[in-house]
């Protein structure tokens, strides 16, 4: 029966550790796992740019406090199978398709700045591969924006962050040339990109006086250490404005009403 | 432990490649073979050196991007697994290992150990899906599938598309792919309607991208990290018999 179920899950195990968990007790304990949060979609799945649709787990996602195995694949099949066929073609019906080519003034734009991006990485020519900025933050961000958060520690992150970033531009060490398949270069971007997505999370837990879902700040905890929800205060989803690098994004607030179920404090006793 | 690898530098498709020799001299039992060319690029980035090329996603061993050639075998010696679940305390200090991308016609070189697999992808887009109407969801219970057919279509819908099928058969065929996704989606009553046409176009694409043709060898399934079997195999040719009998013209059913 357990083989039927968990059968690659206890391979994967096997493979990893090279025990085996039918003979040895498993070692487990609890990890991040997922980032969540996404791109702010509307009811139709239609994000801030007219026509610009945003399914699955790119967008701001469904999944509750938890976000278990498969919820990728079920909001991928909610989104794309039942919601996006019913509200797409209305967009597509109503909107006018004007002929665009390669020569219009946005895709100069977009063209500029990624040859500009990729110019600034390659020439850089510093002295860390990008692998070690990725750890870095990586292990900033578990240390201090993990499965449990404090104010002091964001506040930590947060004055961190913009220091790496200002680093990673400077001293990032990228070779090859952007002219053939350039992994190091990808990965690059990437993790220029990660600096803003890394700050705003902190900003968003550092908002958010309150533990809820996925969030547990420990300043907020009942006294059996279950999460303190904040609903009078907190509500809502926080949306937040790209402003560009380096300025401060802008919060607007989705009020969460609910009319017949109600969110209540979670207890897994 | 010490690592020799002899890996396969290629600077892109068009370019004369050849193999060099590199030592990994502190490698832990406990890496994953791709951690261990993690740590290669790294010393090979500080030195100035190009990284080596290699196609990795997940590293769980689900998403398929991962593999090359590990002394000739598809994903290295151990059984079904991927390279990334492929863990360096199944080799010994000393090791001298001969990694080599993916070798056939159908799978381009880019660079490297990575190679270009949007034949699959190509194959994929000839037959190897359903067509439904999206918008409602149907009653679960509405359409019956018996357990064990339930059960041998999952089985089949565990390749992950890696490509070590094709790497290891003497005749580059993707017959083991082909088949998987054929049994996949033919053991299921939604992929009746289209069955016939699913193999006659997979197979029609599967020869415009100059895949090897089957002849029984069974490389495909000894370095599946999927642990699909041949007999997938014999269910497309089965499918491609019928289809040929019933599909052509323009009949349907037996």
């Amino acid at each position: 029966m357990i083989e039927e179920r968990y059968g690659n899950l206890f391979e994967m195990y096997e493979r990893i550790t090279g025990e085996d968990p039918y003979q040895s007790p498993m070692r487990i304990f609890p990890a991040i796992h997922y980032t969540m949060g996404g791109l702010w979609v509307d009811y139709n799945l239609m994000s801030n740019i007219p026509g610009l649709y945003v399914i699955g787990e790119a967008n701001f996602s469904d999944h509750g406090a938890n976000r278990l195995g498969a919820s990728a694949l079920m909001q991928g099949l909610a989104d794309g199978y039942f919601v996006l066929p019913n509200t797409i073609n209305d967009y597509i019906a109503s909107a006018k398709a004007e002929k665009i080519d390669t020569g219009h003034a946005a895709m100069k734009e977009a063209e500029a700045q990624v040859n500009c991006v990729t110019k600034r990485l390659l020439e850089a020519k510093g002295t860390r591969s990008v692998d070690s900025f990725h750890r870095e933050l990586g292990k900033l961000m578990w240390e201090y924006c993990g499965m449990s958060r404090t104010a002091e520690g964001l506040k930590h992150a947060l004055s961190q962050i913009p220091e790496m970033r200002e680093q990673f531009w400077r001293d990032v060490k990228v070779p090859g040339t952007g002219e053939e398949l350039n992994q190091s270069l990808e990965k690059a971007g990437r993790v220029g990109d990660f600096f803003e997505l890394a700050e705003l999370m902190c900003l968003d837990a550092l908002e958010r006086n309150e533990s809820c879902g996925g969030h547990f700040r420990e300043e907020y905890q009942t006294p059996d250490g279950e999460a303190a929800r904040n609903d009078d205060q907190f509500s809502y989803v926080a949306a937040w404005e790209f402003r560009g690098v380096g300025n401060p994004p802008e919060l607007h607030h989705e009020p969460l009403e609910f009319e017949y179920v109600h969110p209540a404090q979670r207890s897994y006793k | 432990m010490r690592i020799v690898l002899h890996i396969w530098r290629q600077a892109k498709a068009a370019a004369p490649g050849r193999m060099v020799r590199y030592e990994v001299p502190d490698v832990n039992t406990h890496m994953s073979f791709l951690e261990m060319l993690d740590i290669l690029n790294e010393d090979l980035i500080a030195k100035g050196e190009d990284p080596v090329a290699f196609d990795h996603d997940c590293r769980e061993g689900i998403c398929g991007m991962c593999g090359c050639m590990v002394n000739g075998v598809a994903h290295g010696p151990l059984p079904g697994t991927t390279l990334c679940q492929l863990h360096m305390r199944h080799f010994k200090d000393g090791d001298e290992l001969y990694l080599e991308p993916w070798r056939a016609r159908a799978f381009p070189v880019v660079k490297d150990l990575v190679v270009d697999r949007s034949a699959f992808d190509r194959l994929i887009a000839a037959g190897g899906f359903i067509s439904v109407s999206t918008g409602s969801a149907p009653d679960g219970n509405a359409v019956l599938v018996p357990k064990e057919n339930a059960d041998r279509s999952m089985d089949a819908a565990a390749c992950i598309g890696c490509g070590a099928c094709v790497a290891m058969c003497p005749n580059a065929s993707a017959s083991l792919f082909m088949g998987a996704k054929l049994a996949h989606l033919g053991l299921l009553p939604q992929g009746q309607p289209e069955r016939e046409r699913r193999v006659l176009a997979m197979e029609a694409q599967a020869n415009r991208e100059l895949f090897g043709s089957c002849t029984n060898i069974g490389e495909c399934e000894a370095v599946c990290p999927k642990g699909i079997k041949l007999e997938v195999i014999a269910l497309m040719n089965r499918d491609f018999l019928r289809a040929n009998w019933v599909g052509r013209g323009g009949l349907k059913g037996d």
